[in-house]
């Protein structure tokens, strides 16, 4: 076998016992790897409680995970969510995936729980359960740190390229938006993936490995990366004088200001005067950060301060300045440095410390803000209700109508009054309010692959289908999403056939993500979602945005929005209630359960 | 999505690139329903298409003169090369199998691959075709594309095809020409073409000496906009760009006004960027790939207009090149190691954007004290003063001196 492993490592933490799955080549050809092969290991145990200790954690990696094939370093975290009790899936980056490829792992699938708080060490075939009671409520940096002392001298084991993926003390004390850190700045951060791992007793995993994944042919790789990184060339959002790969991901945040859709205010207005002093230039001019990412990423769209401090990603810079009315630059820093610590997903802390202050009524100066972090990160006073999320602390005050959320799951920084192809990708999103599924800001915005109209929905039922099966297959393959600003599935599936050796179609793939984004409908249909929960806040149907410049920012048409919506169901194979139906299950080839 | 299908379902008229006496192009927009923007009856085996493919919009037209007769040429010889050799190679060793046309300039290289044949039309070698490809060609009926997102990238494609036929064409009958067997039926086919598209340029002599584009300097932003829209509108107009865009841009202050990724030179109204030159807004990140070429070019001359088109005869005369015996052959459009020039234009290597080998590199450092440079199988670069006037007719200029020196070499050929 090429590209994949071939192996699968199962550890149950109640026994402590670990066993090996050897797939069959369908099996990876039906669903390939990361997004698409966690779900269909999560399928049988999705409608366990998301704390029952048969709920499986799953890490996966994808065939092109340790490969020459561009921006393939990522990989996937997936389980059902503590906060939304959807499916919940996290592409994260780092080295993880890489090394647990070299370790001969295409995926590991945790279950059970550990009697105490443990870490598991996987060093490639050796495996063993540890324990990490020492580490108890330990911040992320020193639990990495732990880690790496524990194997060894501290910088040997980082310097052999050990993987270290953690929680913090925000998922141990029960956070509902608390997640799984990779080598110290690499987040899977939505839906509280974080909370299953605690729930398991699980502190830690350590992968180190000392093989390479088999390549089939070499040659085919080099085209299709010559092509690949051509084409990166060509896109300015990546490459280009103001893209990532010189901001990071910051580099999105005078555009969406200057498109009069940034979210402020806890989303009651879509403009924050102060924004051109808080961009991404201010930061480089005040932190001269330097670029860096995950393992063998040409782009390295994550910025460090001279002093080491993280740049927040844009979704942290608008949040904490827009959403909260904060001006502060240090303070964007500092919430950002909080969470990383905390283990913490600062798209949603920002937005629940939004709702917060719209229920009280009441703004916070830097010092609350760094406060009200650590209050929800040890679970204290009022942070105790905030760390459930802003939907349940609203309804819990009686205000729901000010949680900003889909399915629970805090919105991030695209207010979708100024784009309706977001409107729709948020409400139809299999992991609640989330920006990645379809991410339609690439052609609302950034003009990729080309423009379209921002404020119609004319067309947009098919584009969120179809980019939905585009990033469950990139998230499967596995590559960075940010590639795609600029390459295709064709070169893609060029890369893809020559690792694997499986000759395949850019259009074959794509029928792939479909199948696997099907799945995710399927597994929330057997939790009983449906399309009630496929809606957006009142908020937004309500309201204006800001308008100016020419701009005009409207409340969402509620009649179009149910029509795009509607349209998108039956495009997608899906009953007018939102329901997958046995025909579409049968003609993709997915088992289906009477619901 | 109506409205979608038929604007780009006339821009292909408008553009030239289909008209009555071949047959008028069919587009079909899919979002819940499928839309056609007319009845024929080639819909029904498109519709069997749509349904093999996960896509949004679909386009088969038949290209207007002289674009049909070279795809048909291109086809017929493909696959004769094809029967008797079996594949073919794009040149920087990227042989993708199977009956392909594959040309060389930049578009194909980067964004196209190679463009595939389907020997019928029918639904499933379409579907096979275009399974891997944005486009398929099909022998003597014409060229089907598609689009996810949005009919125009079936029609962006579908222009693109038609520029990259043509450039290899020409290029390949003055290469046959320059080592003198040149055949007979290429050259009438080469001339016809050429003719044709003199006419079509034609319009760009009235537009030099008449008042049409606004006089410079510019001194605030909307008299700025107001020349680029009018600049880009007649580069289009005069047939000096298709397809992948080209861009434009003004220096007022420090400040460039630049058109954005992927905007259509006709359509700049609402597709500009504004980008301070000390970098303090990333509000251009979705400014023109070729940013970073034009704040350099400003950086280092004192020029205040620039235009970037893609004249045909440009991109074909840089791509003929008689140093055969040549290290690089294969590479020139990242390593040619010559000084180059036609005429007084000096022709870079250099591929789109900020690459180790993007034409930032390359285009500015070379484009001072000149009216213009051509990039490598890409297109032509040229400057002005004080306003558009100079870069447009710069552009159409330069052209006309690539159209003489092209008959001159076949004529010696």
């Amino acid at each position: 076998m090429y590209g994949w492993t071939g192996k699968i490592l199962k550890i149950d933490l109640t026994t402590g016992v670990h066993s090996v799955e050897r797939p069959e080549l369908e099996v990876y050809e039906r669903y390939i790897g990361g997004k698409g092969m966690a779900g269909h290991y999560l399928r049988d145990f999705v409608t366990q409680r998301w704390d029952s200790p048969d709920m499986p954690l799953l890490f996966f990696a994808g065939p092109l995970t340790d490969t020459p094939v561009p921006s393939s370093g990522r990989m996937t975290v997936m389980s059902r969510s503590p906060l939304t009790g959807t499916v919940s899936d996290s592409s994260v980056g780092g080295s993880l995936g890489v090394q647990m490829k070299r370790a001969g792992w295409d995926g590991v699938i945790v279950t059970g729980r550990s009697e105490s708080l443990c870490g598991i060490r996987i060093a490639d075939s050796d495996v063993s359960v540890v324990d990490a009671q020492s580490m108890k409520g330990a911040e992320v940096s020193r639990t990495i740190s732990a880690v790496h002392a524990a194997y060894g001298a501290h910088a040997a084991h980082a310097a052999h390229g050990a993987a270290v993926a953690v929680i913090g003390p925000a998922a141990e004390n029960g956070v509902l938006f608390s997640g799984i850190v990779v080598d110290g700045h690499h987040f899977a951060g939505r839906g509280g993936l974080g909370l299953v791992m605690a729930k398991k007793n699980l502190k830690y995993v350590s992968v180190q490995g000392s093989g390479r994944t088999a390549v089939y042919d070499r040659d085919e790789v080099k085209k299709a990366r010559e092509r690949i990184f051509r084409l990166a060339s060509t896109s300015p959002v990546l490459m280009g004088e103001f893209g990532i790969a010189n901001y990071g991901t910051g580099a999105l945040y005078d555009l969406i200001h200057a498109r009069r859709m940034m979210p402020t205010d806890n989303f009651r207005a879509t403009q924050f005067s102060p924004a051109p002093t808080l961009n991404a230039y201010h930061y480089k001019e005040r932190y001269q950060f330097k670029r860096t990412g995950c393992a063998g990423c040409s782009i390295l769209c994550k910025k460090v301060g001279r002093n080491g401090e993280m740049m927040p990603e844009f979704e942290t810079m608008s949040h904490f300045t827009a959403l909260i009315k904060n001006s502060d630059m240090e303070t964007v820093v500092e919430a950002n440095r909080i969470c990383g610590e905390a283990g913490m997903d600062t798209v949603s802390a920002g937005a629940t410390l939004a709702c917060y202050m719209e229920i009280a009524e009441k703004d916070l100066s830097p010092g609350e803000v760094a406060a009200l972090l650590r209050d929800i990160t040890h679970a204290r006073g009022v942070g105790a209700g905030l760390g459930l999320g802003s939907q349940r602390y609203a309804r819990g005050k009686g205000r729901e109508d000010a949680a900003i959320t889909v399915k629970k799951q805090e919105l991030p920084a695209y207010d979708p009054r100024g784009s309706y192809g977001m409107a729709l990708a948020y409400a139809t999103s299999t992991r609640g309010g989330c920006h990645l599924r379809a991410y339609p800001i690439s052609h609302e915005i950034l003009r990729k692959p080309v423009a379209t109209d921002r404020f119609s929905f004319s067309g947009k039922a098919r584009i969120i289908k179809i980019s939905e099966d585009l990033n469950a297959i990139v998230d499967s393959l596995v590559a960075c999403k940010f590639l795609f600003f600029a390459a295709t599935l064709e070169e893609y599936a060029q890369a893809f056939a020559g690792v694997t050796g499986v000759q395949t179609t850019a259009q074959d793939l794509l029928g792939v993500g479909e199948r696997i984004y099907y799945n995710e409908c399927m597994m929330n249909a057997m939790n009983g979602f449906d399309g009630s929960d496929c809606d957006l806040p009142e908020r937004f149907f309500a309201s204006t945005g800001t308008s100016g410049d020419g701009i005009t920012v409207a409340p969402i048409d509620r009649d179009d929005f149910l029509r795009a919506r509607s349209d998108y169901y039956r495009i997608r194979g899906l009953d007018q209630r939102g329901i997958p139906t046995r025909e579409k299950c049968k003609e993709l080839g997915i088992e289906w359960n009477d619901l | 999505m109506e409205r979608l299908v038929k604007r780009y379902a006339d821009k292909l008229i408008t553009h030239g690139l289909c008209d009555e006496r071949n047959g008028m192009p069919l587009l079909g927009g899919l979002d819940a329903e499928l839309v056609w923007n007319r009845e024929d009856p080639a819909s029904e085996i498109l519709e069997e298409v749509i349904a093999g493919l996960n896509i949004n919009s679909i386009l088969f037209a038949r290209p207007s003169e002289p674009y049909f007769s070279i795809l048909n040429y291109l086809v017929r010889q493909e696959l004769d090369v094809d029967t008797d050799a079996g594949g073919g190679d794009d040149g920087d060793g990227n042989s993708d199998g199977g009956a392909a046309i594959r040309p060389q300039d930049t578009e194909t290289r980067t964004f196209l691959h190679d463009i595939p044949i389907s020997p019928e039309f029918d639904a499933d070698s379409i579907v096979d075709a275009l399974k891997r490809r944005k486009s398929v060609i099909i022998p003597d009926q014409g060229i089907v594309a598609f689009g996810t997102v949005s009919p125009e990238q079936a029609f962006v494609t579908y222009s693109s095809v038609c520029f990259a036929i043509f450039v290899k064409f020409l290029t390949d009958h003055l290469y046959a020409a320059a080592v003198g067997v040149a055949g007979k039926r290429e050259r009438k086919i080469a001339l016809r073409a050429i003719a044709d598209y003199k006419d079509s340029i034609r319009g760009a002599d009235d537009s030099m000496s008449s008042d049409k584009l606004r006089k410079g300097p510019f001194t605030d932003g909307a008299e700025v906009l107001q020349a680029m829209t009018t600049a880009g509108r007649l580069t289009v107009e005069h047939r000096m760009v298709d397809s992948f865009f080209g861009n434009i841009s003004y220096r007022l202050g420090d400040v460039i006004y630049i058109s954005q990724t992927g905007s259509s030179l006709d359509e700049l109204s609402g597709n500009t960027c504004a980008c301070p030159m000390d970098g303090s807004s990333c509000a251009g990140i979705t400014a023109s790939s070729e940013y970073t070429a034009h704040r350099d070019i400003y950086q280092i001359t004192d020029n205040r207009a620039i235009l970037h088109g893609h004249p045909k005869f440009c991109v074909i005369m840089s791509l003929f090149c008689e140093n055969f015996d040549c290290g690089f052959r294969g590479q020139c459009h990242i390593k040619c190691p010559e000084k180059r020039f036609i005429g007084d234009i000096p022709i870079v290597p250099g591929e789109v954007g900020t690459g180790p080998f993007g034409l930032c590199h390359t285009l500015p450092p070379a484009i001072v004290g000149r009216r213009g440079v051509i990039v490598y199988g890409h297109g032509l670069f040229t400057v002005g003063r004080c306003d558009f006037t100079d870069a447009l007719s710069n552009l159409v200029e330069i052209e006309k001196m690539c159209i003489d020196r092209y008959l001159d070499r076949i004529e010696i050929g």
